[in-house]
């Protein structure tokens, strides 16, 4: 089955991150596609790379980062919520005049849109948030 | 679009404490291009949100609640709001914002997009939506 | 149409699995997560939210979530099924739709 994931909160403070990680990781062995995991709110906070969470507790982004390398999995940070929060990939940087980026790898940043279309696309949407 | 899908845009969080009633809303606008059946519900605090009469100059925070109003323009005109939750808050539909859409099949007459539904009826709508979003 | 209907915050904290259990449809599945796992503990004054619901909708809750924060299985509400990640794949599949209650 073709699945889509929206995470709401960023990587820390919530559960959210980690449930949803936690999720795909089961989804994948079971055999179903990830269609699209979609970053909103203070979600898109799971897209920096400048994180330096301690060594004997989980690195979040680098599991989402290695997640998507392993399985091709579509990592997309909203691109209204990543600006106002901070995440900043190159185009961003040059559109917004920006000193540097800090966009984690295998995530990228997109609209609004790429929410819907993974409503319509997949068969299924599960919500992580707070 | 191959197919059309009846989405529902779940509501409730209350304004402004949070960001995630804006924000939602920013999804609902930009969906609206997607040409699928869209309805809100607005549940529990979400019915704060789109209660008249929202000034938030003293705030510093941009008030949003006049962008409701142009949802109606784009099509969406199917917006729920829970009879228990207003009742709870000592809310009626008088303290929320007038939201109106345009029958083109009725030669433009307005109409109220606000549909105070029971939560009986309001299981019943969630229960035939295909995607349900949640902020 | 079967929704999955997942509730991931405390009953102590918030009102998401009151909410739940008033809009679920009889047949339903209701999944508690993270912190809504508080909401499958018997012997507390939120208990009978869920006994009461028990007899239109099916209880689960999530192990790993549990094991987290000490909650033994035998603290649990009679009835609620203990599912791991897997498990919450296979409701996902189960039902039609998931209704995240956050």
């Amino acid at each position: 089955m073709k699945l889509g994931i929206q995470i709401n909160e960023g990587p820390y403070t919530h559960e959210a991150s980690i449930t949803a990680l936690n999720y795909c990781k089961a989804a994948l062995e079971a055999g179903h596609e990830i269609f699209r995991v979609f970053f909103y709110h203070d979600g898109v906070n799971n897209g920096t790379r400048y994180t330096t969470p301690p060594q004997d507790d989980r690195n979040i982004v680098n599991s989402w980062s290695a997640l998507a390398k392993e399985h091709n999995i579509d990592l997309v940070v909203c691109v209204a919520a990543a600006q106002r929060r901070g995440i900043v990939d190159e185009g961003e940087q040059q559109r917004n005049g920006k000193d540097g980026n800090n966009i984690a790898e295998g995530f990228r940043i997109s609209g609004l849109g790429q929410l819907i279309e993974a409503g319509i696309q997949s068969e299924r949407l599960i919500v992580f948030g707070d | 679009m191959s197919e059309t899908k009846k989405f529902m845009y779940v509501n409730r969080k209350a304004p402004y404490g949070t960001i995630y009633a804006w924000e939602s809303l920013e999804v609902v606008l930009i969906g609206a291009a997607f040409e699928q059946d869209v309805s809100l519900a607005f549940i529990d605090d979400g019915v704060y949100q789109i209660v008249k009469g929202q000034n938030t100059t003293e705030l510093g925070i941009k008030n949003f609640s006049p962008t409701y109003s142009a949802l109606g323009d784009y099509d969406i005109n199917k917006i729920y709001v829970e009879k228990e939750s207003l009742e709870a808050r000592g809310l009626t539909v008088d303290d929320l914002l007038h939201l109106t859409w345009e029958d083109e099949n009725e030669d433009w007459a307005e109409k109220d997009s606000i549909k105070v539904v029971s939560s009986s009826e309001l299981k019943t709508l969630l229960d035939d939506s295909d995607v349900l979003l949640n902020f | 149409m079967a929704i999955l209907h997942t509730v991931n915050k405390s009953p102590f904290e918030k009102n998401s699995l009151d909410a739940c259990v008033r809009l679920a449809v009889k047949g339903a599945s209701v999944l508690m997560i993270e912190d809504g796992v508080y909401g499958a503990m018997k012997g507390t004054n939120k208990s009978d939210v869920v006994t009461g619901a028990m007899g239109d909708v099916s209880f689960y809750v999530l192990g790993p979530d549990l094991k987290a924060r000490g909650i033994g299985e035998d603290k649990l509400i009679d009835g609620i099924k203990v599912v791991d990640y897997s498990g919450f794949v296979k409701l996902t599949v189960e039902n039609d739709k998931v209704q995240a209650w956050l």
